[in-house]
């Protein structure tokens, strides 16, 4: 059969075009990747004030049953025990070889999970951990088709977003969420995002998507931000992008994700690999690094350490916040510390790059 | 809609000839069409002075949030200046394609190299206006 090549829309595709902005086909959406203000006016209202960005191609998966903690805690790394009822956390999702297959966000409610995981990789995951469902009786609902994301960024949202809630936001903590309404419709209120800045992601039903959007476009506040914003802003906190920074090919040890490996909670997938990757040690490991120079490093440039080829760049830009070119890229752990000299060949000349520890931008605002 | 001047000469690469005050001197751009399609540009790198090109040769690189984009010499001759300003304010190419976001200025050496180049209308018609 053929394979259906048209993108998915979000419900708020035909507002996106409205607004003036490029669409691009992004892991298999139509998304905004900016407005006509530009990525770097949207990164810096971000920095400063507050943006919004549509990220409802990410995908959502309820996982319901008696044991839903711990079938999460078999398909992650972080301990999904650890967290109350009403807490997050960031995770990744291995395989048996213990590499990436995902990174995702785990929220526990009272009586179920939900994890949010990369649009790319939303059909693989669901795949790869709904055959372990049945040993714990649970069930694993793919959401995505029907819910909306938003994602509200920058120092001044909490103001601007407690005009449109009756929930206290003060309340929430980093990393925590409630369950409330937005412009008077059902949102799962949550104090994450991937700016570095302070700022909620509302997770709403698609039929609210437009009404809060327009909520809050109604404030005059609140500026829409694309894909590239959300890009760069990510990258000067240092944030892995899946499919740049890690894939299937690195272990969240390598990755520098180390924080997120929780071996004593017992076994989980890919947790035997890991262990023996701990007890050979490591031979590369993810680091960041700035430049002196103009040009841009971009993803798949060819790196240099001591003169030999060592790699491509994983993520790269030039920092709309710090002016300087700043990147990630894997390098043998010899080379892996701070200050290391390296070299980016950049269109057949090599730049020189020193590895610098991210976050690169060190006055984001999230708590 | 993206601006294009009546009274300039294009290129397929979307770059510009403006006629300079001076008899056999152009300036080199990119145009409205082209700034709106790269996005914010971030770094222009552009050659020396005393430099020649010929028609169709690399001669400097723009560097946008997005993507990195060649510029190709619209005719053969010699860069009299570059724009100086540019490299502390590369977003005049975003701003200003047409005046202050000029590139480099040429001295054409093959004055009859103008005739391979597009109309204001030819052009619009290739970007779709």
């Amino acid at each position: 059969m053929a394979e259906q090549t048209t993108l998915k829309r979000t419900p708020l595709r035909d507002v996106h075009v409205a607004l003036g902005a490029k669409l691009v086909p992004f892991a298999g959406y139509e998304m905004p990747v900016q407005y006509p203000g530009g990525i770097t006016a949207e990164h810096r209202a971000v920095r400063e004030s507050c943006g919004v960005f549509d990220v409802s191609h990410m995908g959502e998966f309820w996982i319901n049953g008696e044991r839903a903690v711990d079938f999460v805690n078999y398909v992650t790394t972080n301990d999904v025990a650890a967290l109350a009822a009403g807490q997050a956390h960031y995770s990744t999702i291995l395989n048996d070889r213990g590499t990436i297959e995902d990174d995702c966000l785990v929220y526990r409610f009272e009586h179920r999970v939900m994890m949010v995981v990369n649009a790319s990789n939303a059909p693989k995951d669901y795949a790869h951990i709904a055959r372990h469902a049945s040993r714990f009786g649970v069930d694993v609902h793919d959401a995505t088709d029907d819910m909306t994301l938003l994602a509200v960024q920058g120092p001044a949202t909490a103001p601007i977003l407690q005009t449109l809630t009756a929930t206290d936001l003060s309340a929430i903590k980093y990393y925590h969420f409630a369950e409330g309404e937005v412009a008077g419709r059902r949102a799962i209120i949550s104090r994450t995002g991937y700016t570095g800045e302070d700022g909620f992601e509302l997770y709403i039903d698609n039929e609210s998507a437009v009404p809060i959007w327009e909520a809050l476009m109604a404030t005059g506040q609140v500026v829409p931000a694309g894909l590239g914003a959300r890009d760069t802003l990510r990258l000067e906190m240092g944030m892995a992008l899946y499919g740049n920074d890690i894939d299937d090919t690195v272990t969240p040890l390598e990755a520098n994700l180390a924080w997120l490996v929780k071996l004593p909670k017992g076994d989980f997938v890919g947790s035997d690999a890991l262990k023996r990757q701990k007890a050979e040690g490591l031979k590369k490991r993810l680091v960041g690094f700035t430049m002196t120079d103009r040009q841009i490093p971009r993803h798949g440039y060819p790196i240099y350490y001591e003169g030999q080829p060592s790699g491509i760049v994983c993520s790269g830009a030039m920092s709309p916040s710090l002016g300087i070119a700043i990147g990630t890229a894997y390098l043998p752990m010899a080379g892996a510390k701070e200050g290391t000299a390296f070299e980016i060949e950049i269109r057949g000349k090599r730049f020189p790059a020193t590895v610098t520890r991210p976050p690169f931008y060190k006055n984001a605002s999230h708590l | 809609m993206s601006e294009i001047p009546q009274d300039l000469l294009y290129t397929e690469d979307h770059e510009y000839l403006k006629p300079a005050a001076e008899a056999g001197l152009v300036y080199i751009g990119i145009t409205d069409y082209a700034q709106g399609e790269l996005g914010d540009v971030v770094f222009v790198e552009l050659p020396k002075v005393g430099a020649t090109f010929s028609k169709h040769d690399v001669f400097g690189t723009i560097e946008a949030v997005k993507a990195v984009s060649e510029l190709y010499a619209p005719v053969s001759g010699e860069i009299v200046e570059i724009n100086a300003r540019l490299d502390a304010e590369p977003a005049l190419v975003n701003s200003s394609p047409y005046g202050d976001g000029w590139m480099v200025k040429v001295k054409l050496s093959n004055e009859a190299e103008r005739a391979s180049l597009l109309d204001a209308a030819a052009y619009s018609k290739k970007v779709g206006q």
